[in-house]
């Protein structure tokens, strides 16, 4: 008898195994009829034990009769099994809302199977995956059902899961509850969010895509801008809506994003742009709703409110043109006429229009920033706009002028007066020619200072705050100085008259000194005083005298007014007048007639003053001198005589000398101002910075001159030139572009 | 009237092209009577009284050498004399251009300037000549501008030989406009600059928003306004 104790052995142990292991195949029959629903009694925890415990005994052996790697193995076998031989076709049998109710139902089931059988074999779990590195049992579960069910059906339960998507976007009733489920499914063999991206979303996504371009093409052709809106606006509600039910959290900013894409972008020309409702057309009608509804649609989409703004800035830079072209039209028809109401009614318009669209861009657009930019530069386009010669910067000045003069054309509340100011500094901030603005304003602020016109000091001081504000201290320095200069005038005007009263000149007069730093020049000539005034002027060169004796006082008899009483015969007028008028007028005390060049000679008044003076006195209305021959203008030939038989209903008249034009020069002037201006700003930039090229430098003028004005190009290259040529700048050898400071 | 000679060295007529490096390896004494050669060639033409070359010695100079007063080659010749004024040549100028030219007398003057042509014509060495042609005119002491008048004729002489179209072109845009009366020496540089870098007549890389002057950027504006 040969010894076998080996196959003994091994026979003994195999033979172990497989007595275990059909306990534990009993064990597993019974989980599975347990699963199908057949009557079976429940698992009682003395089973479970059993089961337990065979494994482990089976396990704990020593090698070689360890017999984890069978259990193992037959584990997985038994739960591949399961599946694809029972599950599988279970599944398959069935279609469309029936085959996904299936599949929930076999997962659930299979779960619970993996569950226990997790349990029965767990001392696996415990000791031998870890030690092998292997998927735990539980893993191994899950990897079965993904491999041998899921990946053969995951097509068709994509095109389950799509087509029922459809018709819930079609507003069919649908199972959310089933889909929801079957999503978690998803979820959960992917064993992580990958898989789910993979396979079902990016099937998805391309659905929604299909679906919602082919609505887009439709709808587009069907509804008004708004109405489309609403609808999409509706759609991406919904689309949230199933992402709160039944998809996954992860999958909304793609969603969206294809939904956004579909709807609003690819026809977002077409749709924004449409004839009757477009954009232009809402802004026209003043739609607000629909307008803040496109606006938060297209927020969200990177660039998407592009067009919107350049739409908005068409908008409101056509109607802002419209009002300065209705402007033009209206000053062409009107030749010669001098700054008329209309002016005054655009400027008001188009604060009217900048008020306006400032409550769309924050009602409507939020305040977004390239609305924002379009607003500016509309506006930008339209407040450097001329009528006619008159630069948008004088129509802004005499605008102020008409609002801060004493019966100026408008008849407002201190409140209205300080927002209107307000308004129109607002609107300063688009012009580019803001030192001609200034310029403009301070002729006209120096004219109602000197004839007393302005109504309010407060608000003239309020509009030099608020000029300030914008522009900085140096833009308003010379302004406020003059209204200083004012105040300082009457403050003294009270001690001048205690000095005069104690002269024996018979006549009341004032004097306003001003600092000339700070007034525009003014035209003045050696008129020939009468003897009357002539005492005048004297006894104040004597007080001013003692008071400061370093200055030198020049006499502009050109701004002086003067009161005379006429003796006609029906009845004595008193006539307010100019000075150079009243000289002249005074010359006829001595002699009854006189001719042009006596008057010329004794007045010494140059031939241009002297003409208009003459023409006031003699072919307006009131003819206080008689002409000779009565032509309708003055000629050197001409001689005129007091008219002693004048009258007129009142017994006060003004008669104005009208001012000379003075357009050109203040546009001159400020032209010469600036050629000095950019030459400094060229030195100093160049002078901190030594070598600067073209470009940079260019940018630096532009950036230093912001408050004051905008360069032209070629002025500043002229400029270069000439500072170049005054050996300030040189060119840089090697790179010609680049300039190099001279010191 | 011949040079005066003490010691006979031989006969200049019969010198030959190997005496190029006479200057640098000559004696002293050779040295001086080279020099003394030099002067007498200036005493040919100078005016004796001030001394100086006037516009009479520079015609006979000029019919001397077979050529027009206003060949490009007088006025390289006065950049190699390092000439101050325009119709004057000092003694001074006259050592230094004939010391620098290696040249005694009229026949190796007449000899030497192709080579000076070659010379100036080079890129580097023909900017510096270009720039010294416009200070050379300017006749006051303070003077910073040449006139348009002056100009034109500067520039025929000077740029067109290499830039015709270009020179043709704006000489006639010069005439034609009526902004500029004068033009600077930066200008007049840049003109040089704009026919070395910019395509003529296709204008392709112009830019006027880089560092070209105003003058450059109307130029270019006619051109393109014309050619339309």
């Amino acid at each position: 008898m040969t010894r076998k104790p080996h196959k003994t052995r091994d026979t003994k142990v195999t033979s172990e195994f497989e007595h275990g292991w059909n306990d534990m195949l009993k064990g597993i029959k019974k989980l599975k009829k347990i699963l199908d629903g057949l009557p079976e009694p429940q698992f009682s925890p003395e089973d479970h034990i059993n089961l337990y415990t065979t494994v482990y005994n089976l396990c704990t052996q020593k090698a070689p009769n360890d017999n984890s790697e069978q259990f193992y193995k037959k584990y997985k076998e038994e739960i591949e099994t399961y599946v694809s031989r029972t599950l599988l076709p279970l599944i398959r049998g069935k279609y469309d809302e029936f085959m996904l109710i299936e599949l929930v139902k076999r997962w659930k089931n299979h779960k619970v199977m993996v569950r226990w059988m997790s349990r029965f074999f767990q001392y696996l779990d415990r000791f031998y995956i870890a030690r092998r590195a292997l998927p735990p049992l539980y893993e191994v579960g899950m990897t079965c059902f993904r491999e041998q069910l899921y990946q053969k059906l995951h097509n068709t339960v994509n095109d389950i899961l799509v087509s029922l998507v459809a018709q819930d976007r079609d507003g069919e009733q649908i199972d959310r509850t089933l889909l929801k489920n079957v999503m978690d499914i998803l979820v959960e063999i992917g064993m992580g969010i990958t898989d789910y991206v993979n396979e079902f979303e990016t099937y998805m996504l391309k659905d929604t895509a299909t679906y919602y371009s082919r609505k887009a093409s439709d709808w587009i052709l069907k509804y008004s801008c708004p109405d489309y809106m609403l609808k999409a606006e509706e759609c991406l509600k919904r689309e949230r809506e199933r992402v709160c039910h039944y998809l996954p959290g992860i999958s909304e900013p793609k969603l969206v994003e294809t939904v956004e894409t579909e709807l609003l972008v690819v026809h977002a020309n077409q749709l924004l742009e449409k004839e009757q409702s477009g954009c232009l057309a809402l802004l026209r009608d003043e739609k607000v709703d629909d307008l803040s509804r496109i606006c938060s649609l297209y927020h969200k989409i990177p660039q998407g409110l592009e067009l919107v703004s350049s739409i908005f800035k068409q908008h409101v830079t056509d109607e802002g043109l419209a009002l300065v072209n209705q402007a033009v039209e209206i000053a062409n028809n009107q030749v010669g006429k001098e700054c008329g109401a209309h002016e005054q009614v655009l400027v008001r318009k188009i604060i009217e229009l900048h008020d306006k669209h400032m409550v769309y861009l924050c009602n409507c657009f939020m305040n977004l920033s390239p609305f924002r930019k379009s607003f500016k530069e509309a506006f930008e386009i339209i407040c450097n706009k001329n009528v006619a010669d008159r630069s948008s910067a004088e129509l802004l000045a005499t605008f102020c002028d008409n609002i801060l003069k004493k019966g100026g054309s408008e008849k407002l509340s201190d409140e209205a007066i300080e927002d209107t100011l307000e308004k129109v500094v607002k609107l300063l901030a688009y012009v580019d020619g803001k030192d001609l603005f200034a310029e403009f304003y301070r002729k006209k602020l120096a004219h109602r200072l000197l004839c007393d016109k302005s109504a309010s000091d407060e608000h003239e001081r309020s509009m030099l705050t608020k000029m300030k504000q914008l522009c900085g201290g140096q833009f308003t320095s010379k302004m406020e100085g003059m209204v200083t200069d004012l105040m300082l005038a009457r403050e003294d005007s009270a001690q001048f008259k205690r000095y005069l009263s104690i002269l024996p000149i018979g006549i009341d007069f004032t004097v306003n000194v001003l600092n000339t730093g700070y007034w525009p020049t003014y035209r003045t000539s050696d008129l020939n005083l009468p003897a009357e005034m002539v005492r005048c002027v004297e006894a104040f060169e004597e007080y001013y005298q003692d008071k400061s004796r370093k200055r030198r006082l020049n006499w502009i008899y050109s701004l002086g007014n003067c009161n005379i009483i006429g003796n006609f015969d029906p009845k004595p007028i008193e006539l307010v007048m100019s000075t150079y008028q009243g000289a002249v007028l005074l010359l006829f005390n001595n002699s009854d007639k006189l001719s042009y060049s006596d008057i010329k000679s004794q007045s010494n008044l140059g031939d241009d003053d002297l003409v208009r003076v003459l023409f006031t006195l003699s072919c307006t209305k009131y003819q206080i001198l008689i002409k000779e021959p009565s032509t309708k203008m003055i000629y050197p030939t001409d001689s005129f005589e007091f008219n002693p038989k004048f009258t007129d209903r009142m017994r006060r008249i003004v008669i104005r000398l009208p001012a000379h034009q003075e357009r050109k020069r203040v546009v001159e002037d400020v032209d010469k101002d600036r050629r000095y201006i950019i030459d400094a700003s060229i030195v100093r930039i160049m002078k901190s910075r030594k070598i600067l090229s073209h470009q940079q430098l260019n940018a630096q003028i532009v950036e230093q001159l912001r408050q004051l004005f905008k360069p032209d190009f070629k002025l500043i290259k002229k400029r270069i030139e000439d500072l170049i040529n005054r050996e300030y700048l040189e060119r840089d050898r090697e790179n010609p572009n680049m300039f190099r400071y001279l010191a | 009237m011949g040079p005066h000679r003490k010691n006979g060295p031989p006969n200049p007529m019969s010198i030959k092209a190997n005496d190029v490096d006479l200057f640098h390896s000559a004696s002293n004494k050779a040295l001086m009577q080279l020099l003394g050669q030099i002067d007498e060639m200036f005493d040919n033409y100078a005016n004796e009284e001030t001394n100086v070359i006037e516009a009479a010695g520079i015609e006979e100079l000029c019919s001397d050498l077979k050529m027009r007063a206003d060949d490009v080659r007088m006025l390289m010749l006065a950049w190699k004399m390092k000439g101050k004024r325009q119709g004057l040549i000092t003694q001074d100028e006259w050592r230094r251009g004939m010391k620098a030219l290696e040249v005694t007398s009229l026949e190796k003057l007449v000899k030497a300037l192709p080579g000076l042509e070659r010379e100036v014509r080079r890129p580097l060495i023909f900017k510096d000549f270009y720039a010294f042609a416009f200070q050379y005119n300017l006749t006051e002491e303070l003077q910073k501008t040449l006139d348009i008048y002056s100009v034109c004729l500067l520039l025929k002489i000077v740029l067109r030989s290499q830039f015709r179209p270009q020179v043709d072109s704006f000489i006639h845009f010069l005439q034609i406009q009526k902004e500029y009366m004068v033009l600077t020496l930066d200008q007049w540089m840049e003109f040089y600059r704009f026919c070395n870098e910019i395509s003529f007549p296709e204008l392709d890389k112009y830019d006027e928003k880089l560092a070209w002057p105003l003058l450059i950027d109307s130029f270019v504006e006619w051109l393109r306004q014309n050619n339309n």
